[in-house]
């Protein structure tokens, strides 16, 4: 049906919300990006002065290492621990949604709540490297977290403690959807079951993979929460993420102009690969 | 939390193996996911068993082990009593003001997500598609990129660092998921039922009220939730733009964590983290499925 007045009048608020308060707003913080901004918004524009300082800044190029690192084995173990506990859930055991109920449980979580129990786990004066020495395990040694080498480390292992289920209940929604008759083909020519997956199922699931993929790294890019409770950047500044980069010389540095800056760069980051994915899904509807 | 999809049919038992090998497999297959289970449930189980300690026992014992004397007392103190900044007031503030961020926030979302995908699915005029579009990039973008702007926006309406600005802001920014819910679901809703309510001259309204909405409560649980469960567990909201009177309580937590000068009470933050997780878990537990469903249609989007 053609709209008339009253849907359209229906529809304006929402359109203009989102037209202020996304786009106009990233217009404006990418504005303010080429301007001097320090403490309050300024309006003199000095070209590209902020990304040569943000450039230069060692606390950037520190917190995009630790993004490459945290994004690389997040993305790269949830998918995996994912797909692997789907493959597991699939094999008709019992208890199934009970299973999937306990790997699923910390999607519903705040990142600071896990933030807060992993901190104190990975702790070695209270968490596991003392549960383990009360044990007798004398010599066992876990100081990650109070490693600026390793702390990066302590967040991928608490992030993908908290998203693999999820990661798991997308492999396995792909591999119910698989085609049985090319299965039983294969197993009527004597294949194996890990054979069947390597060579049949998993090769169905390019989609959820791109999907996981997407996923998993526009978290990555956009990850605050868990570093701020889990080791609140620390030790030092080795758990930094673009993120918390991004506040800090905001709020905290009085370095509006870099802040906005950065907060540029990340939204490029995502964009490289969420517009293309978001072409291909609208395509893929519109075609059916 | 119910199937959806049938299990592919994968023979357990294979028909060129012997009894023994099979279930020598099955024990291994068991094993496996009996250990990822605990793997789990394990940080949960600490946070809860040391909840439940005095302090020296978590300083002097093992984090693993279940209380020798079990108290509720850090309960007590996480509730009401523990420092949040400098206040000893407890989460009990912060829980609250989370609820009252969180109920209209979602209530508002969720209505607009409605009207918003009835208008989109059942009406054509121009550039509906490229809106939905621009709606849906929003869940992607990272929120830093208006953190200035939506600061200096709430200022200017007078109600930054308050309950208001933070379900202002809730609310704009739940609008692309809540719309891409309503939007797919009423895509699908059979075409006759709207065309009929229509030749018996329902209006505008009539066909939301009478027709759609009394045949939405899948999709209505599902947004619901979804914006629940987000809502209550954003932080960089509630750090960017509230003050002391209105923290969340995910920034109340983590000030309790955080910044605790002196003795760290552990036992105090986790039951904190606990009666942190707390609504939310429930939500889970009591309608899981439509939360995976709500995280399927989340990521499955266009």
């Amino acid at each position: 049906m053609k709209a008339g007045f009253l849907p359209k009048l229906l529809f304006s608020p929402s359109v203009l919300l989102v037209l202020i308060c996304v786009y106009g707003y990233i217009a404006f913080t990418m504005y303010l990006s080429f301007t001097d901004s320090t403490m309050m918004p300024s309006t003199t524009f000095v070209g590209t002065a902020a990304y040569h300082r943000l450039l230069g800044l060692d606390n950037w190029s520190v917190s995009v290492r630790n993004l490459a690192t945290f994004a690389v084995l997040y993305i790269g173990v949830a998918m995996a621990l994912g797909l692997g506990l789907a493959i597991l859930i699939d094999q008709r055991v019992r208890a199934e949604s009970l299973l999937r109920s306990i790997f699923l449980y910390p999607m519903a979580l705040s990142f600071i709540v896990t933030g807060t129990a992993w901190k104190w786990l990975l702790d070695p004066g209270v968490g596991l490297e003392r549960s383990m020495h009360l044990l007798g395990w004398e010599r066992f040694s876990f100081t990650w977290i109070k490693d600026s080498d390793m702390a990066i480390y302590c967040v991928v292992i608490a992030a993908v403690w908290q998203t693999s289920g999820f990661v798991m209940a997308m492999f396995l929604a792909g591999l119910r959807g698989v085609d049985g008759e090319q299965i039983n083909a294969a197993r009527v020519d004597g294949a194996r079951t890990w054979q069947i997956y390597l060579k049949i199922i998993i090769p169905q699931l390019g989609a959820v993979f791109v999907s996981a993929f997407v996923i998993l790294a526009h978290t990555a890019i956009k990850s605050y929460d868990l570093v701020i409770a889990l080791t609140n950047g620390g030790p030092g500044r080795s758990t930094w993420l673009p993120s918390v980069f991004m506040y800090q010389y905001t709020f905290t540095r009085n370095e509006m102009a870099v802040g906005a800056a950065s907060s540029v760069l990340m939204l490029l980051a995502i964009a490289i690969f969420v517009i293309p994915y978001m072409l291909s899904e609208m395509r893929k509807v519109k075609h059916g | 939390m119910a199937d959806v999809h049938p299990p592919i049919a994968l023979p357990v038992k294979g028909v060129d193996a012997g009894a023994a090998h099979v279930s020598l497999g099955r024990a291994a297959l068991y094993a496996a996911l009996a250990v990822a289970a605990i793997v789990f449930l394990l940080p949960v189980y600490v946070m809860v068993v040391n909840s439940l300690k005095p302090l020296d026992e978590i300083r002097n014992g093992n984090l693993m082990s279940l209380p020798h004397d079990w108290t509720i007392a850090p309960w007590l103190s996480a509730w009401s009593t523990a420092q949040i900044g400098v206040q000893p007031t407890g989460l009990r503030p912060f829980f609250i003001n989370s609820f009252l961020i969180v109920v209209p926030a979602v209530a508002i979302s969720t209505l607009v997500g409605a009207l918003n995908g009835y208008i989109l699915t059942q009406f054509k005029f121009r550039g509906s598609t490229v809106m939905f579009a621009a709606m849906l990039l929003t869940v992607f973008i990272p929120f830093q990129i208006v953190l200035i702007p939506m600061a200096k926006t709430l200022g200017l309406l007078g109600i930054a660092g308050t309950i208001k600005g933070l379900i202002f802001v809730n609310v704009v920014y739940g609008i692309g998921f809540t719309t891409l819910f309503f939007r797919n679901y009423y895509a699908a809703f059979p075409a006759e039922l709207v065309r009929s309510a229509r030749m018996d001259g329902a209006k505008f309204f009539g066909v939301l009220g009478r027709i759609l909405l009394p045949n939405s409560t899948p999709i209505i649980v599902v947004t619901v939730i979804w914006q629940f469960t987000n809502i209550w567990n954003d932080f960089l909201f509630g750090a960017s733009f509230s003050d002391f009177s209105s923290y969340p309580i995910t920034v109340a937590l983590n000030n309790l964590v955080n910044s605790s000068t002196g003795v760290k009470e552990y036992n105090v933050h986790f039951a904190g983290a606990f009666i942190a997780a707390l609504p939310t878990l429930v939500v889970y537990l009591v309608s899981g499925k439509y939360f995976v469903r709500g995280l399927m249609a989340g990521s499955v989007k266009g």
